[in-house]
């Protein structure tokens, strides 16, 4: 019980029944989504599935059609403006002015900010070095590397020390190396006592980089725990075989009843613990009876994790 | 710190960005808006000129065609500001940008203000300039000191109705392209419909009870009765109201367009 008050005075986050559709196409269907203050919290999803909707519903971008929300203790639509002074958005789209120079693009939020010239002037250079943005700083976005114009766009979002940030998929397209970097960025910002919301494609980033998941299907959210409660109900990694026919997928399927098929696929997949013993079963097992076209080792993905809490693949979900 | 002085700073922070945005585009903003109504000068009095000059007869009261045609171009000058304005606009609203200043603080008219703020200071810059080589290429104005402080407060009022138009055109075209496109009409076609290069009564019927009655001719008359020291009546007053009320429909459009954008 009380652990229950406690969250709920600490949340960063609070919002019940959030519903949103464009013409009849229902984009958001009852979303109930809590942030404890100081929590990254990731919300993981196909395309379409309606991460964006949120964010640009929690950061009052546009209105909800119907339910409530708080964010930072205040409510979402009596009090926007006081909303606004509190958060920061970096959003799925570079939101980067292309035609000023990346230090010119700092001062210009600080202007916005309203924040007094010297600290303006201090703020920024503190970002750019931080963030190694030397060279953006004297140039427009044109010159710049993906990497470089993402971090940025973050530098530009952190010029009001927010203190809760909306990421929005915030290392799509980027380079391992990038993305590396941008995780570490984000760690620094947990560091500093910062809540974010950061909504990804890839389950490996929610799961590095999140206190809780919450899984988005369809505008509605499927499974939500910390990522080892998440995990735990994923089949985890598997050994994947391919057939030509399915034929073939039957009797492999016979020869090995713990495994699960896929008939539209050709496949079986079977549960892999740890070392090669499981893959050398397999293989033994199969033995010449089955031509096996295709065998691959898998780690835990979104797929997996859509195929574990709603029982269908997660690919297309936008067509 | 009050809402009037928020609304003020970041008006300013805005026009300070569109500044910035206008010098970094100097080169074409030099050629969009100086070079080519100075060429549409040149084309009409040399090429055009001798023939149209012959045909004003009376209109032009002995004087050379080109003292004729400089207040024309300068309307052609002004609205040639247009297009710039509307895909400016276009752009903020179809880029990223729009939604960072939306997720902040900021005061909601802000980013059109300094829109067209900047596009008025455009349009100002460029007429002088056009205005000046004008003067080098013989347009010999006769107009008296209170005369160009109401040429001024013409060109100055007409710049800022159609920034605001086109600011709304800019919002409500869905694309950057469209953004250009859309504005055509306005500094193309309706320059044309008027009497920015021959007088309405010398046009089509159909034509010319348009070409009499639409914003563009009063404006123009006014600029040219002004320079040319001509008696101008109630004209520059009309010219006024009409830029009252399109800077009235721009801004509300604008502000309607902003809002739903
Ligand atoms: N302005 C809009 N008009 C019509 N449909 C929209 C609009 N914005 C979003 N949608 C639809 O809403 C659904 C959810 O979109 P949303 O952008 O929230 O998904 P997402 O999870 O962020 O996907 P992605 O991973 O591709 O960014 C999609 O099917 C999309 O087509
Ligand atoms: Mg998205």
């Amino acid at each position: 019980m009380n652990a229950v008050i406690k969250q709920q005075t600490d949340a960063a986050v609070s919002a019940t029944a959030l519903r949103k559709s464009y013409g009849k196409k229902v984009v958001l269907d009852g979303v109930d989504l809590t942030i404890g203050k100081g929590q990254v919290f990731a919300l993981l999803g196909p395309n379409g599935a309606g991460k964006t909707t949120i964010v640009r519903i929690l950061s009052t971008l546009i209105p909800a059609e119907a339910g409530t929300a708080t964010v930072m203790g205040y409510d979402l639509r009596a009090e926007a403006g006081a909303v606004r002074g509190v958060i920061g958005v970096t959003g799925q789209f570079s939101s980067v002015d292309d035609l000023l120079t990346g230090e010119e693009n700092l001062l210009l939020v600080g202007r916005l900010l309203h924040l007094p010239a010297s600290e303006r002037q201090a703020r920024a250079s503190e970002l750019l070095e931080r963030f190694e943005l030397f060279e953006a700083a004297r140039h427009t976005p044109a010159t710049y590397s993906g990497g470089m114009k993402r971090r940025l766009d973050l530098a530009m979002t952190l010029m009001g020390q927010p203190r809760l940030i909306f990421l929005d998929e915030p290392t799509t397209g980027l380079d391992p190396r990038s993305r590396q970097t941008m995780w570490q960025i984000i760690r620094e910002l947990v560091h500093e006592g910062v809540t974010i919301l950061l909504t990804t494609q890839y389950l490996e980033e929610a799961d590095h980089l999140a206190d809780r998941i919450a899984v988005l299907d369809h505008g509605r959210i499927v499974a939500e725990g910390t990522p080892e409660e998440l995990k735990r109900r994923i089949p985890g990694a598997h050994i994947r075989l391919r057939f030509a026919d399915s034929a073939s997928l039957a009797e492999a399927a016979r020869l090995i009843p713990e495994g699960t098929r896929d008939d539209e696929q050709l496949e079986l997949r079977v549960p892999n613990e740890r070392g090669i013993r499981p893959l050398r079963d397999v293989v033994a097992r199969i033995g010449d009876h089955v031509a096996v076209e295709d065998l691959s080792i898998h780690t835990p993905d979104l797929d997996d994790v859509f195929f574990a809490v709603t029982g269908s693949a997660s690919k297309d979900k936008s067509q | 710190m009050s809402a009037l002085t928020f609304a003020a700073q970041d008006s300013a922070t805005m026009l300070w960005r569109e500044i910035k945005h206008s010098i970094r585009l100097l080169r074409l903003l030099i050629v969009s808006a100086i070079l080519v109504p100075v060429v549409m000068l040149l084309l009409f009095d040399y090429i055009l000129g001798g023939t149209l000059g012959h045909g004003l007869g009376d209109v032009a009261r002995g004087a050379p065609y080109i003292d004729y045609l400089v207040p024309g171009i300068l309307v052609m000058t002004i609205a040639g500001g247009c297009g710039p304005t509307a895909i400016n606009v276009s752009m903020d609203i179809t880029g990223g940008f729009v939604d960072r200043i939306r997720a902040m603080a900021v005061v909601r008219g802000a980013l059109l203000a300094g829109h067209v703020g900047v596009s008025v200071l455009r349009m100002l810059v460029a007429s002088a300039a056009v205005t000046a080589v004008a003067l080098l290429l013989g347009f010999r104005p006769k107009a008296s000191v209170g005369d160009w402080f109401a040429v001024v407060g013409i060109v100055a009022a007409f710049s800022f109705a159609l920034a605001w138009l086109s600011a709304a055109i800019g919002l409500v075209t869905k694309s950057v392209a469209g953004a250009n496109g859309s504005t055509l009409p306005l500094s193309f076609l309706l320059p044309f419909l008027s009497s920015t290069f021959v007088p309405a009564d010398s046009m089509p019927v159909g034509v010319r009870w348009f070409a009499a009655n639409q914003p563009f001719t009063p404006v123009v008359d006014s600029l040219r009765g002004l320079l040319t020291g001509a008696p101008v009546g109630s004209t520059p007053y009309l010219a006024l109201a009409w830029c009252a009320a399109i800077a009235l429909v721009g801004y509300l459009w604008a502000q309607a367009a902003f809002r739903r954008a």
